[in-house]
C-alpha cells in the first residue's frame, strides 16, 4: 500500500517515460530506447495504480493481466509485416472498447454518486463524452481492421444525404448529453444506452465511407481517438496520469493524421466526413491517349543490366505480395555491380503511416538507401529506370496536370520524369483512388504485368544468368 | 577565304594539321587551302598527293602565317613563328593555355585570335572537335600495340601442342577516353583485362569494353561536374595503393592514363608497385610527358629497371592515324564556325567562347566553367520578392490573427473557469499542457518511424487500464466490477501486443 503522494510522484515519472518514449523515435539509432522507455513507465503506471489506496480484487486483475499478455505476445509474434495495418487497427478497438467499459463502469460506480452541483454535472459529461469517443473508436477501428483484411469490402460506401444524416446524429447525442446530465444517480443510463449505440453507428459509417487509400489517414485518425477517450477517462476518474497519457496519443494521432493528409492534399475533414467527399468526379471522364506497352521479365532485366541509377517505387502490392525479400536480393544484385539503386518512398504508400519503411526494413533493406518523395524527385529526371511496385495513385502525373483528376494537387513521386520506367502491376485496373493513372500510356513507360513477388524472382533469374 | 598549314618544327611532331582528304574538305567548305613544303612528309604524305587533292604549295612558313586567313596547326606555335603571323589571323592549334601564359601574352600582343584545340569544352556538341578524345584514343590502342610488343608473349591464352598459353594480364588504371580504348584494345587481343578509375560512374562503361572493374571498399566518387577526376582523401589513396600492389603482383601490362588537365600527373605506381612486379612485364605511362603516372618514368625513353620491368614513356603516334583524325576535329570545327561564306567568330558560342583564348588582342583564359557529365544542374530559385519585405508583412499578418485567436483562447477559458469546479480545472490545465508536450514531440518523429510511433502510442493508450484497476472490487457479482475486469484485459492486450510488436519493428531498422 503506497500513499497517494508516492502515488503521484510515480505518474509523473511514468508520464516523463512516456514522453521520452515518443521523443526517442526521432532518429532510428535512438528507436530502441523509446519501447523500454514505454514498458517501463507502463509497469510504474500499473504497480503505482495496483498498489495505491482503495484498490481491491487484485486477484481479478492479476488474472486478467497474464490472460491479457499471453493474447497479447501470441498476436504480436504471430502478425505478418505485411498485416501490421490490420493489428495496430484491431487494437485501437480494444482502446476504444475498454474507455466504453470504464466510462459505464464510473457511471454505476457508488463512489461517484455522492458528487452534487457543478461537480456532478461535470462528472456525467466527461462520463458521456468518453463513452461516445470510445464507442467511434471500437467500431471505427473494428471496419477499418475489416477493410484492411479485405473482409469488408474496401471501396467507400457513400449513399445520397449522409452528411445530413450524420449531422442528425450527432445532434440527436447532444441532445441526449443535455438530457442525461440532468439526471440523477444512474437514473440517466437509458440515454447513455442510446447514446453508445448511436456512437457506435457513426463509428461503421465513418469509417465505411472512406476509401482504403485514405486508410493510413483512418489508422492514424482511430489512434488519435483512442488517445482522447483515454484522456476523457481520465477526466472522469480524476486521474492525471491518463488525462496526460491520452493527450499524448491523441495530439500524436491528429498529426499523423495531418501528415498524411498534407500528403494527399486533403483537408482532413473531407477525408473523415467520406472519401472524396468534395473532390469533382471527372476521373473516368478523361479519355487516355498513348498505348500502354508490355515487357517481359527478360526485357526488363536487360534494361535493369545496362541502367546506371534505379529508383524503387514500391506501394501497398508489394505488401500484398511480400515481395520486399526478393526485392532487395534483386537490389543487392543490382547494387553489387556497381548502380545506384534506391527505394522511393511516399508518405502514404501503404495502409499505415511508414508502412513501407517497416516493410523494407524487414527485409534488411539499409534505411539510408530509403528516401522520402521530396528526397528522390529532384534527382528522378536524371535516374535510368524507375521501378514502380505494386503502386498506383502516388505515381500519377495526373495529380499535378489534371486539374480533372480527383487527386490533383496531391504530391506523387514523379516517375515519369526518368529515362525509362517499369511499373509492376497485376491487371490494368484503377488505384485504390479509383482513378486511371496516365503514367501507364507514357511513351516511356513500360508494363510488366503479374504477381510482384514472382516477377521480382524472375527478373532475378535473368540478372543472374 | 585562306587556310595555311605550316611544317611542323617540333622535331618529335610527326602529325600535321591537315591529310589530301582534310584537305579536300576544307575546299568543300570553300575554303581555299595553302600548305607548306613537306609538310606532311613525316606522316608519310607527300606534296604530290596534297597538290592532287587541291592545295597550293608553299615554300615558307612566313608565306603562311603572312598570307592566311586561318592556319592550322598542332604543336602550339614558338615565338619565332608567332612573330611571323598577321594581324588577325585565325589559330587553330594545341596550345596548353594554362601552361603557357608567355605565348598567350604574345598572341594577343600580336592580335592574333587563337583557339586552343586542347581548350575545347567537352559537351556533347563539342565531342566531334574533341581533340583530347581523338588523340587518347590512339594512345589508348597504340599502349597496348606498344605493351605487347615490349611484353614478348601472346596475349590470348592458347592450348596448343606445344602446350598451354596463359593469357596476359592487363591493368589500365583511369578509364577516359585513352583508358577505355586501351581496354578494348587490351581486350580484342585476348587479355584479361581489368580497370580502375576512381569514379564510379565509368564502371558500366569499363564492363561494356570486357573489362573488369577494380575497386577499393571505401565509398567515395571521385566524379566532378568537369568531366575529370578529383583528388580523392587519404584513405582512398591508400587502399588504392594497397589495390595495385596487390595487382602489381599478378598483372603482365600496365597501362596508366590518368592526367589533371593543367597539372603535373598524379603518381599512381610508386617504386614498390614496379618492385613487385614480375621480371618481364611492362608499364605503358601515357603520362610521361606531363611527369608520369609511374615515379620510374622517363619522358621520351624506353628502359627496363633492375628487375626486369620495361617502362615505356614514349609512343609512336600514328602520325598518318592522328593527323587524318585531328584534321577531321579542325573541319568540324570549322564547319560549326560558319565555313568559308559564313564564316564568324561568335563569342556568345559555349564552345568557340571557351576554346578561343586570345581574341581581338585580349586574353580570354581561364573560360567560365561549363558542368558537363551527367551531374544534375542545381537550379537557383528566382527570388520574387525580397524575402525580407514578405516575411516581415507574413509576420505581421501572423501576429495579427495570434493575437485574435489567443483573445477567443483566453475568453473560453476564463469562461470555463467560471462555471466549472477547481479540480476540474487543475486537471484541465494538465490536459493542456500535455497536449501541448505531445504536439511538440511528434513532430519530430522520422517519418520512416510512423508506423513504429502508432504501434507505440497505441501501446500506450492501454494506460486506459489504469480506469479499470480503480474500478474493481473484491465482489464479482458487482458489474461494475465485470465491466472493470474486461477493461482490463482488452487493455492489457493492447499494451503487451503494442509493445512487442514495436519492439519487433524497430529492431529490423538497421543502417
Amino acid at each position: 500500500m503506497i500513499v497517494r503522494e508516492i502515488q503521484i510522484a510515480a505518474y509523473l515519472f511514468a508520464s516523463i517515460l512516456f514522453i521520452l518514449s515518443l521523443g526517442g523515435l526521432s532518429s532510428q539509432e535512438s528507436a530502441k530506447r523509446s519501447v523500454f522507455y514505454g514498458i517501463i513507465g507502463m509497469a510504474i503506471a500499473i504497480l503505482a495504480t495496483v498498489l495505491g489506496q482503495g484498490v481491491q480484487g487484485h486477484v481479478y486483475i492479476i488474472a486478467a493481466i497474464a490472460v491479457a499478455s499471453v493474447i497479447g505476445i501470441v498476436l504480436a509474434r504471430k502478425v505478418e509485416m505485411t498485416s501490421m495495418p490490420q493489428l495496430v487497427a484491431i487494437l485501437h478497438s480494444f482502446v476504444g472498447l475498454a474507455a466504453v467499459l470504464v466510462g459505464f463502469g464510473s457511471y454505476i460506480d457508488p463512489r461517484t454518486h455522492l458528487l452534487t452541483g457543478a461537480a456532478h454535472t461535470i462528472h456525467l459529461v466527461e462520463v458521456f463524452i468518453g463513452v461516445f469517443i470510445g464507442a467511434i473508436t471500437f467500431t471505427g477501428s473494428i471496419i477499418a481492421w475489416g477493410k484492411l483484411e479485405g473482409k469488408v469490402r474496401s471501396k467507400p460506401l457513400l449513399y445520397p444525404g449522409r452528411h445530413l444524416v450524420n449531422i442528425i446524429l450527432v445532434v440527436t447525442c447532444l441532445v441526449l448529453g443535455v438530457l442525461f446530465a440532468k439526471e440523477h444517480g444512474t437514473d440517466g443510463v437509458m440515454y447513455l444506452y442510446i447514446m453508445t449505440a448511436i456512437a457506435c453507428f457513426i463509428g461503421i459509417m465513418l469509417v465505411m465511407a472512406i476509401g482504403g487509400a485514405d486508410m493510413p489517414v483512418v489508422v492514424s485518425m482511430l489512434n488519435s481517438y483512442s488517445g482522447w477517450a483515454a484522456s476523457a477517462a481520465g477526466f472522469m476518474l480524476g486521474n492525471d496520469l491518463l488525462i496526460v497519457t491520452g493527450a499524448l496519443v491523441g495530439s500524436s494521432g491528429a498529426i499523423l493524421s495531418i501528415i498524411m493528409c498534407e500528403a494527399m492534399n486533403r483537408s482532413f475533414f473531407s477525408v473523415i466526413l467520406g472519401g472524396f467527399g468534395d473532390a469533382p468526379s471527372g476521373g473516368a471522364a478523361t479519355a487516355m491517349e498513348g498505348e500502354v506497352t508490355a515487357l517481359n521479365h527478360e526485357e526488363v532485366a536487360d534494361l535493369l543490366k545496362e541502367a546506371k541509377s534505379v529508383v524503387i517505387v514500391p506501394g501497398y502490392g508489394m505488401a500484398v505480395a511480400k515481395a520486399q525479400y526478393p526485392i532487395f536480393d534483386m537490389v543487392q544484385n543490382l547494387r553489387k555491380s556497381g548502380k545506384n539503386v534506391r527505394f522511393a518512398i511516399h508518405p502514404v504508400a501503404g495502409r499505415l503511416p511508414g508502412h513501407m519503411n517497416v516493410l523494407l526494413a524487414e527485409a534488411n533493406v539499409p534505411y539510408d538507401i530509403v528516401l522520402e518523395m521530396d528526397e528522390i524527385n529532384e534527382d528522378l529526371p536524371s535516374t535510368d529506370v524507375v521501378m514502380v511496385i505494386g503502386a498506383n495513385d502516388v505515381v500519377n502525373p495526373g495529380a499535378q496536370d489534371d486539374p480533372s483528376s480527383p487527386i490533383y494537387g496531391m504530391p506523387v513521386i514523379e516517375a515519369w520524369k526518368a529515362e525509362k520506367v517499369i511499373v509492376m502491376k497485376r491487371s490494368m485496373s484503377v488505384g485504390y483512388a479509383g482513378v486511371e493513372n496516365p503514367l501507364f500510356y507514357k511513351p516511356n513507360t513500360e508494363m510488366l504485368y503479374g504477381d510482384a513477388k514472382d516477377s521480382v524472382e524472375k527478373i532475378m533469374g535473368f540478372l543472374k544468368g | 577565304m585562306k587556310v595555311g598549314i605550316p611544317s611542323e618544327i617540333f622535331p618529335n611532331e610527326l602529325r600535321v594539321a591537315a591529310t589530301p582528304k582534310t584537305v579536300k574538305r576544307l575546299q568543300k567548305q570553300g575554303f581555299e587551302v595553302y600548305i607548306q613544303h613537306n609538310a606532311g612528309v613525316k606522316a608519310n604524305f607527300s606534296d604530290k598527293e596534297f597538290e592532287e587533292a587541291g592545295a597550293k604549295i608553299v615554300t615558307t612558313a612566313a608565306e603562311i602565317y603572312g598570307q592566311s586567313d586561318i592556319v592550322l596547326k598542332v604543336k602550339e606555335p614558338t615565338i619565332p613563328e608567332v612573330d611571323m603571323m598577321r594581324e588577325g589571323l585565325v589559330l587553330l592549334s594545341y596550345l596548353w593555355p594554362a601552361q603557357n601564359q608567355a605565348l598567350l601574352q604574345k598572341l594577343a600582343d600580336k592580335k592574333v585570335n587563337a583557339i586552343a584545340m586542347d581548350a575545347i569544352p567537352r559537351i556533347s556538341r563539342a565531342q566531334k572537335m574533341d581533340v583530347l578524345s581523338s588523340m587518347a584514343n590512339i594512345a589508348g590502342y597504340r599502349a597496348v600495340i606498344e605493351g605487347s610488343y615490349h611484353f614478348g608473349r601472346f596475349l590470348n591464352g592458347q592450348i596448343t601442342a606445344a602446350g598451354k598459353v596463359e593469357p596476359a594480364k592487363v591493368l589500365v588504371i583511369g578509364a577516359g577516353v585513352a583508358g577505355l580504348a586501351a581496354l578494348g584494345a587490351a581486350n580484342s587481343l585476348g587479355a584479361i583485362v581489368r580497370a580502375f578509375d576512381t569514379r564510379k560512374e565509368v564502371a558500366e562503361q569499363i564492363q561494356s569494353m570486357g573489362g573488369q572493374f577494380l575497386t577499393v571498399e571505401i565509398e567515395e566518387d571521385g566524379a566532378t561536374s568537369s568531366g575529370y577526376s578529383k583528388e580523392m582523401s587519404k584513405e582512398f589513396i591508400e587502399a588504392e595503393m594497397k589495390l595495385f600492389l596487390e595487382q602489381a603482383k599478378e598483372v603482365d601490362i600496365v597501362v596508366t592514363t590518368a592526367q589533371i588537365p593543367g597539372r603535373p600527373a598524379p603518381k599512381l605506381w610508386l617504386d614498390y608497385h614496379v618492385a613487385a612486379m614480375k621480371p618481364g612485364s611492362v608499364i605503358v605511362d601515357l603520362a610521361a610527358s606531363s611527369g608520369g603516372n609511374c615515379v620510374l618514368t622517363k619522358d621520351g625513353e624506353v628502359y627496363t629497371t633492375d628487375n626486369g620491368v620495361t617502362i615505356v614513356g614514349k609512343l609512336n603516334q600514328l602520325p598518318a592515324q592522328a593527323s587524318q583524325l585531328y584534321g577531321n576535329n579542325l573541319c568540324h570545327l570549322l564547319d560549326d564556325m560558319g565555313k568559308a561564306d559564313k564564316w564568324k567568330i561568335n563569342m556568345e558560342d559555349a564552345v568557340v567562347s571557351r576554346a578561343m583564348v586570345t581574341h581581338n588582342g585580349k586574353i580570354n583564359w581561364p573560360p567560365q566553367p561549363l558542368p558537363v557529365s551527367t551531374a544534375k544542374p542545381k537550379v537557383a530559385a528566382a527570388a520574387v520578392e525580397d524575402p525580407k519585405v514578405v516575411s516581415a508583412r507574413k509576420n505581421k499578418k501572423e501576429t495579427t490573427s495570434m493575437i485574435i485567436k489567443l483573445g477567443v483562447i483566453g475568453a473560453l477559458l476564463l469562461l470555463l473557469g467560471r462555471f466549472a469546479p477547481s479540480e476540474f480545472m487543475q486537471h484541465f490545465t494538465v490536459f493542456v499542457l500535455a497536449v501541448f508536450i505531445g504536439w511538440q514531440v511528434i513532430w519530430n518523429v522520422s517519418h520512416s518511424l510512423h508506423t513504429p510511433l502508432m504501434a507505440v502510442t497505441n501501446a500506450i493508450s492501454g494506460i486506459i487500464i489504469v480506469g479499470g484497476l480503480l474500478q474493481t472490487t473484491d465482489n464479482l457479482s458487482d458489474s461494475m466490477t465485470v465491466l472493470a475486469f474486461v477493461a482490463i484485459l482488452v487493455a492489457s492486450i493492447n499494451i503487451v501486443g503494442g509493445f512487442v510488436v514495436t519492439h519487433r519493428m524497430l529492431k529490423m531498422f538497421k543502417k
